[in-house]
């Protein structure tokens, strides 16, 4: 057990996997770099430098570096799922999938229930998302509610190293095709404690990553971590705050968000998904259709303004929802 | 690759895969008046010898990436007739349990990854079949049927190009039957030239005539060897005509009604190969007219036990959306 940054946990999660089972391999652009160049191989290991060195350790068979085609990227994944491998590719960025969507959203997702329960498509998609490193517009969307959306398709978004991996080995394992969302604002943050070897953590579990008895934070991503340290300023003057991550959003851990918000009475969904049909208004209706009895306030949600992501520092920073949002949010849902 | 010496069982083969396509689609088009069948209906009648001739060199371990216009592929790979018809009924004990239908019949068990609703969308995956019989080891290949409208499709070049860049065991076969869907080749392929564009991405693709068993079968024999070898993706490109329309109930007002009937008398595949084998006096007549009964029997009863089949129950709605949730 040691100190781990996602970074490595997502690491040592693909090297797991890869020395366990000799069907999982992965795809994308640049995930060894250096193909086709007049330096040498494994040049990158990702833009991350994530997957450095798996070039030397398995082999160009299973580290596979693409064209920039991320259509053929995805469909040949799914094509090598449906097949008889385990692939994990890589979209680097979630943005992209605007050029590549239908092999998730119209064969992965669809190939189990359409072939009549016969398919089995044990795919990976890892892949970048989130703002808050000036990547602008094309380079820093969130969008995991799309997926989340579709039937088929299984949607992961850790917030830390120790979720980061087990989840990710889960992803792996797992004989549904799973969408796996990196923020990549949390890569290097503080790491936490992460156990050395292979473990999972089931999907469908929300992690509560605090305890407490007047209000519910729902929150995935860099919002756990803006939401934790808002809950530690307000615990001193008194609020109790609870703070639930679901960490998987398809499926998703109904049980855990209604008991809470039956315990606290009170909800804010913080989430940087879309500002209209996004992930914030998915929980509030669960709630509203589950557990209005039990709420003692509206329930608020809160979200980037729908626009797309600015570029500007100073017009990002205004965009992406921030402590003082929640401060505010927990205030009027308090003082109700 | 000569197929002139074709033994006679093979022969044999070849015709009763395409006379069983043939039956099973003209009947669709019959039953289709009927009202019973729902939803859309693509036919692939006229171009029964690509699937034939394509498939008669692969086994249940290659695996093929199909169209929306994909019952002949099912059919020549190995599916059976009668699971299919309950499928198109949508019925219980279809090849997919009703839940697919026509666009959608698909048959793991023999390398069958499905017709598709999305035109194209077979290049991509049959190059990740490709991709999992090259990790394997294996001397499997995997073929991508594509017609002239998919052949424009961003996909599918991105598929031709990485196909190439990762030296994956693929064949692409284009059906050119000179429509796709109410337009006309030669007006949406720009160069007017599949196999040459194919060519430009790196791989070697001829032409041949798609409504002669032999020569497609021998232009596919000889680019599935080459694969085989390692010799990385190779294409055809196969001219044949749709007898029918896009869909069924397609009035098709942009073709002349010369074409329509033309077509038929001049490239009828199942025309051709008895003319081409009576030629040599390597089959006899009565041969081929008594696979003619045994198939007609079959549909007769494959469409008889679609109808008596019960339709799924609505719990299966629910069902099998994922392995595990």
């Amino acid at each position: 057990m040691a100190i781990k940054t996602i970074r490595q946990a997502i690491g040592e999660a693909l090297r797991l996997e890869m020395a366990r089972d000799e069907h999982v391999f992965i795809m994308g652009e640049d995930v060894a770099g250096g193909r086709g160049g007049t330096g040498v191989l494994d040049a990158a290991g990702g833009v991350l430098g994530i997957t450095k060195d798996l070039l030397e350790e398995f082999g160009e068979d299973r580290v596979i570096d693409t064209p920039i085609s991320e259509t053929a990227i995805l469909g040949c994944a799914v094509g090598a799922a449906v097949s008889g491998s385990r692939p994990v590719a890589e979209l680097m960025f979630n943005d992209f999938m605007g050029v590549c969507f239908d092999p998730l959203l119209n064969q992965a997702a669809k190939f189990r229930y359409m072939f009549g329960g016969k398919a089995e498509t044990p795919l990976v998609v890892r892949t970048m998302y989130g703002a808050g490193i000036r990547a602008a517009a094309q380079h820093s969307q969130t969008l995991y509610h799309m997926f989340t959306s579709v039937p088929g398709l299984k949607c992961v978004c850790p917030s830390n190293a120790y979720d980061a991996k087990g989840l990710l080995i889960q992803a792996i394992r797992d004989n549904d095709p799973v969408v796996f969302l990196e923020h990549k604002a949390l890569y290097d943050i503080p790491g936490v404690e992460t156990p050395d070897e292979a473990y999972t953590i089931p999907f469908g579990e929300a992690n509560f990553v605090r305890d407490g008895t007047d209000i519910t934070i729902v929150a995935m991503g860099l919002m756990v971590h803006i939401a934790s340290g808002v809950a530690e300023e307000l615990a001193k003057s008194g609020v109790s705050v609870e703070i639930v991550d679901p960490r998987t959003t398809s499926p998703l851990d109904t049980d855990s968000i209604l008991e809470s918000v039956e315990k606290t009475g009170r909800l804010v969904v913080m989430d940087e998904s879309a500002a209209r049909c996004g992930f914030a208004h998915d929980i509030a209706a669960l709630v509203a259709d589950r557990a209005f009895g039990s709420l003692k306030a509206p329930i608020k949600t809160i979200t980037p303004p729908h626009t797309p992501v600015p570029f500007s520092p100073a017009l990002e920073d205004a965009w992406l929802p921030g402590p003082e949002d929640l401060v505010k949010a927990i205030t009027a849902v308090m003082e109700y | 690759m000569n197929l002139s010496n074709l033994p006679k069982e093979r022969l044999l083969d070849a015709y009763r895969t395409m006379k069983t396509i043939r039956e099973f689609e003209e009947r669709i088009h019959t039953e289709n008046t009927t009202g019973d069948i729902a939803g859309f209906l693509h036919l692939s009648v006229g171009q029964e010898a690509i699937a034939a001739g394509v498939m008669s060199h692969l086994t249940t371990q290659d695996y093929i990436a199909s169209t929306h216009r994909g019952h002949g592929h099912a059919i020549a790979k190995g599916s059976d007739v009668k699971a299919m018809m309950k499928e198109i009924f949508g019925k219980a004990g279809g090849l997919c349990g009703g839940k697919g239908g026509s666009m959608h019949i698909a048959d793991l068990e023999q390398g069958m990854l499905g017709a598709n609703g999305i035109v194209g969308a077979g290049g991509p995956l049959a190059i990740g079949a490709a991709l999992t019989a090259k990790l394997k080891k294996s001397d499997d290949v995997a073929v991508c049927f594509l017609g002239d409208g998919a052949s424009n499709q961003g996909g599918v070049f991105e598929a031709m190009n990485m196909s190439v860049a990762l030296g994956l065991p693929v064949v692409f076969i284009f059906e050119n039957n000179g429509y796709g869907e109410f337009t006309g080749a030669d007006f949406s392929v720009g160069s007017k030239d599949i196999a040459g564009r194919a060519a430009g991405f790196g791989i070697p693709t001829v032409k041949v005539d798609g409504t002669n068993f032999f020569t497609i079968a021998d232009a596919a024999g000889t680019a599935i060897d080459r694969v085989r070898q390692g010799l990385g993706p190779q294409g055809v490109e196969a001219f044949a005509f749709r007898f029918y329309g896009h869909f069924e109930g397609d009035p098709q007002a942009y073709r002349s009604k010369d074409e329509i009937e033309n077509v038929r008398v001049d490239s009828d595949c199942l025309i051709n190969f008895r003319a081409s084998v009576a030629e040599g006096n390597r089959l006899e007549i009565g041969e081929l007219d008594a696979i003619d009964a045994e198939v007609a029997i079959l549909i007769d009863e494959a469409v008889a036990e679609a109808r008596a089949a019960d339709f799924p129950s609505p719990d299966a709605v629910l069902k099998d959306v994922y392995i595990s949730y």
